[in-house]
């Protein structure tokens, strides 16, 4: 550090983020809103069919179609692609086969888009209709016909199984062991903005393509590779994202097809999807089923889990090998598990694929463990809140699965929940029909990995001064209405005692910016935040420097604040920013510099530990009152109390909109939204297609609905984190689920132990009570999956080194067990 | 059959502009607004009528412009977030949108800004309640509405404080 430390003077202050007056101006440029000139319009032909051979397309006819440029089928696109490296199965338009209703085979490019769509309905398919897999159940029990020749049988895409110390030594061992079978129903993003992209070639002949992505750089390359063409003569700039939640990390088929398009006729090409083709898009959450066997001491603490799910993947591969992984790997963050089990297997499905939603794989497995521990402290007569402050993880600890916990701040949060909703003097104690829940949950601040393997860093920043004062940021990161942009003006902002107004952004633009990931897994404000920490800190040094020889001083000894770089114990000493800068140009000649991140390595080194090691982990706890009417099921929430560990708030104003708009969205997955499918009769080609493909039927929380949020930010700044800020994106949506299902019980005693909890399954469970049955509405069997044989590690408490155990004589002998 | 004309011409009152245009009949006041009126503040989100994000103020009641063809128009006055600013001053509720956390992503802000523009003009002594019902038809995913109810809240205290 050369300068003077100082208070916080931008960071934690509540602000206007710095794109919130375009914002307010209806002035942002979403990707519909670019226009071109000989600008033309593309359409999708997409299949009606679940699951089937493409026996012939005809298109002469759409091409003759007065106004139709060009027709694109299959042929066009050779090279498969996908998000990972392990599941490039998408071709952008299908050559052969459909997998789902909605899947992409022909393209039509027009003078207008009505043009386009009566020219989709001249081009003549003839299908050969295959059998449908629906299910995750129909994909074990019919390995035939395949959904995919490649994945590890029949229709397992995925199929992986851990083991961190002996479990069933342990669960033998335990006072009690809870078998729990969960459900988690699929749902969508359900971004405002439909995907739109514009493609056109530049005047040096090189491609640009101005699209909604989450993920300029990944789309860049999956480009360069699709279309075999150098990178280097590709640009991708992801236009400020309409919401995206996940739903635009994949790259997507229609911007690989208006890319070619435009390189075809050498006329901007653009799309737009419609919302019911943003439904067939996808890549939402996975429909999940769960076992958990979990073993407790009688004074409720856990002693080992064994957890198998099982996903339904949909129909292609997308971030699918990364979602299996996460619907284990984070369970052991939150409390303290000697011993840990984890089984995962991914089918396919014919059904639009699923991908990465907010909290990515974690929030049914955190659904079925929060639900599991109220039931295990209903069975030990435990106080919930009590039972999970006796167990949070320890700080700068290792889990079994050889994660590193740093900072936590989550008995804070079990605390401030508990509080604030009264939780002592109100659980278990109101009327009949009134109750509250609570769950905690833990979330990643980034991925540890990169989703190709490589060396480079993560995240990369650019600065930029000149003597007019004016900063320019340059960072790959992408503004999905997050507040990344602020995040950036913010850190730079602090660093060097300015205004956020001086600090222009340039963003998410593959030909202008360094390279950063993309906005996932709550990766942006740790990685592009201390890439720009470590920029600006070299500049800042220049600057000290040579401000420090005009005011004759020391560099040490300058302030950079309000505007200004002076000695605080001399106030003649003092020079504006704008004229430091000057100095320092004068000095070092232009003034640039750049930062980078990389995370720090993973302690485990067993095959698979990349996947959710982070440098930080958040932690939220969340209390969830509600009334449920014994009479119609109907549940209504009053109120939500949510405690989020965010390390520090860079922007207190956006840090709880993230928050609450997690709340809001969790509290949607728990009562509503559902992607789900149905079959036509047999007299409409028995097709499996989505029931509710229109925001009119697929269901989500109005302003009339959502309760208001009691929010609480425990700042406990973690040393990895810039200025000690974790993420808020994903963490507070996860524990909103689970709480709402243990306020149920609360409320009226009844147990549903699935995604969403609906009024007619209240009912039903409440049915179940009052014919003395077992008041529960859930799956009753998990199926018969066969795993593979488990990697097996040694936990760190047990003396393992973070590798797999390479033959079963390694595994320490079972100690015998006491009947 | 009378043959349907490839294009029609007339004219709207758009942001207390005369706004003459010309367009393909089958459009709806949105697609008019946004493609040949170039004023794509106004945004869209479902083509049902659904989602709020469309709404703009015809005569001054908010309506939702994808349900309205172009054609039903001709003479109206119509408000779009374009016409809320003055000069580069912005209107309160646009300037507490931006300080309260009204927006995230952006996408829904102009639906809502319209729709409590519409509320306000009626009546700027209004409950949380009352702009919870009055937003009700307009979606936002980010934001769980908390802080889009504040910043009506926040803008209708300055307005009745602005006509005292």
């Amino acid at each position: 550090m050369s300068a003077t430390k100082k208070r916080f003077e931008v960071v934690g202050k509540g602000r206007r983020r710095v794109d919130g007056r375009a914002k307010a101006l209806g002035q942002l440029r979403f990707a519909d809103d670019l226009v071109l000139p000989r600008m033309l319009h593309c359409k999708l032909l997409r299949s009606p069919h679940p699951h089937a051979v493409i026996e012939q397309i005809l298109t002469a006819r759409a091409a003759k179609h007065p106004g139709v440029h060009l027709v694109l089928t299959g042929k066009d696109f050779p090279i498969p692609f996908g998000i990972m490296p392990v599941s490039l199965d998408e071709y952008a338009l299908a050559p052969e086969r459909v997998r789902y209703v909605g899947d992409p085979l022909a393209a039509v490019v027009a003078k207008d888009e009505q043009t386009a769509a009566e020219a989709l309905e001249l081009i003549e398919v003839k299908f050969r209709v295959l059998p449908t897999i629906s299910s995750p159940q129909e994909a074990l029990q019919n390995p035939e016909p395949r959904i995919h020749d490649y994945g590890e049988q029949g229709n397992i895409h995925r199929n992986q199984a851990y083991e961190f110390g002996d479990v069933e030594e342990a669960l033998a061992g335990s006072d009690h062991v809870f078998e729990d079978i969960f459900f988690f129903e699929g749902n969508t993003h359900l971004a405002m903005e439909q995907q739109a992209s514009l493609a056109s070639v530049e005047g040096d002949g090189k491609l640009l393509l101005s699209t909604s992505t989450q993920n300029p750089h990944y789309l860049h390359r999956q480009l360069s590779r699709v279309l075999q063409m150098p990178a280097s003569h590709i640009r991708v700039i992801a236009t400020p994202n309409g919401g995206a939640f996940g739903g635009k990390c994949d790259p997507a088929n229609h911007e690989i097809v208006v890319a070619k398009a435009a390189l075809v006729l050498g006329r901007p090409v653009k799309i737009c999807l419609t919302r019911e083709e943003v439904f067939y898009q996808h890549r939402g959450r996975h429909p999940v089923m769960m076992k958990f066997r979990t073993g407790v001491t009688k004074d409720g603490k856990l002693t080992a889990m064994h957890l198998q799910t099982l996903l339904d993947g949909g129909g292609y591969g997308s971030h699918g090998p990364a979602s299996t992984f996460y619907t284990g790997v984070l369970t052991p963050v939150t409390y303290e598990l000697p011993r840990f089990k984890f089984e995962a297997c991914r089918t396919f499905t014919n059904k639009p694929p699923c991908g990465p939603k907010r909290g990515h794989g974690t929030p049914q497995p955190r659904f079925g463990q929060e639900v599991q521990l109220d039931k295990i402290a209903e069975k030990l007569k435990l106080d919930p809140a009590e039972l999970r402050l006796g167990m949070v993880t320890k700080p700068d600890s290792l889990t079994a699965s050889w994660l590193r916990i740093g900072s936590t701040g989550l008995a804070e949060c079990i605390r401030q929940v508990v509080a604030r909703s009264e939780w002592k003097s109100r659980y278990k104690k109101l009327p009949f029909g009134r109750g509250l829940g609570l769950a905690c949950s833990a979330y990643m601040c980034g991925a540890g990995v990169s989703i190709y393997w490589n060396k480079m860093p993560h995240s990369a920043v650019q600065l930029l001064l000149d003597r007019s004062g004016q900063v320019t940021v340059y960072c790959g990161a992408t503004e999905i209405g997050q507040g990344s942009d602020d995040v950036l003006a913010t850190i730079i902002a602090e660093v060097f005692g300015i205004d956020t107004g001086l600090v222009r952004c340039v963003t998410g633009d593959t030909g202008i910016t360094p390279v950063d990931l993309g906005s996932y897994s709550s990766r942006v404000t740790i990685m592009m935040g201390n890439a720009a920490m470590q920029a600006a800190e070299k500049l800042r040094a220049q600057i000290a420097e040579a401000a420090a020889e005009q005011l004759e001083t020391l560099p040490s000894r300058l302030l950079f604040s309000q505007g200004k770089v002076f000695l605080p114990e001399n106030s003649s000493k003092s020079l504006s920013f704008r004229e430091a800068v000057e100095f320092a140009e004068a000095k070092f000649g232009t003034l640039g510099s750049v930062g980078s991140y990389s995370p720090p390595k993973a302690p485990g080194k067993y095959k698979g530990a990349g996947v959710g090691p982070s440098p930080a982990y958040s932690f939220s706890a969340c209390v969830v009152e509600t009334e449920v009417d014994p009479k119609t099921g109907w549940i209504t929430v009053p109120k939500i109390w949510i405690a989020h560990d965010i390390g520090r708030a860079l922007n207190p104003v956006l840090a709880r909109g993230q928050v609450i708009g997690g709340v809001y969205m969790g509290l949607g997955e728990a009562l509503m939204e559902e992607q789900v499918f149905r079959r036509l009769p047999p007299k409409l080609s028995s097709a499996l297609v989505h029931r509710i493909p229109s925001l009119l039927e697929y269901k989500s929380l109005t302003a009339l609905d959502m309760p208001e949020v009691d929010v609480a930010l425990i700042e406990d700044p973690d040393p990895n984190c810039p200025f000690g800020a974790k993420e808020a994106g994903q963490g507070p949506l996860l524990p909103v689920m689970p709480a709402v299902a243990n306020a149920i019980f609360d409320a009226v005693g009844v147990r549903i132990d699935e995604i969403p909890i609906t009024p007619d399954k209240v009912l039903r469970a409440l049915e179940l009570k009052n014919s003395g049955k077992n008041p529960r509405v859930g799956p009753e069997h998990f199926p018969a999956v066969p795993y593979p044989k488990p990697i097996f590690v040694l936990p760190p408490s047990e003396g393992g080194d973070g590798n797999a155990l390479k033959s079963a004589e390694g595994r320490p002998q079972r100690k015998k067990v006491a009947a | 059959m009378a043959a349907v004309p490839d294009r029609i011409h007339l004219t709207y009152l758009v942001n207390g502009e005369r706004a003459p245009v010309s367009f393909a009949p089958y459009k709806t006041l949105l697609e008019v607004l946004r493609e040949d009126l170039n004023l794509t503040g106004t945004k869209h989100g479902c083509e049902l009528g659904e989602c709020g994000a469309c709404a703009v103020l015809i005569d001054g009641e908010p309506q939702l412009s994808c349900l309205v063809l172009g054609v039903e128009c001709e003479g109206k006055r119509i408000e779009t977030v374009e016409g809320l600013a003055r000069g580069t001053e912005l209107h309160p509720l646009q300037a507490a949108f931006a300080d309260c956390g009204g927006s995230q992503c952006g996408y829904c802000t102009p639906g809502m800004l319209m729709t409590a523009k519409a509320l306000l003009d009626r009546n700027p002594d209004v409950s949380r309640e009352q702009i919870r019902e009055a937003i009700s038809g307009n979606l936002c995913r980010c934001t769980g509405y908390q802080q889009i109810v504040d910043a009506i809240e926040s803008a209708a205290a300055e307005m009745r404080e602005a006509h005292k």
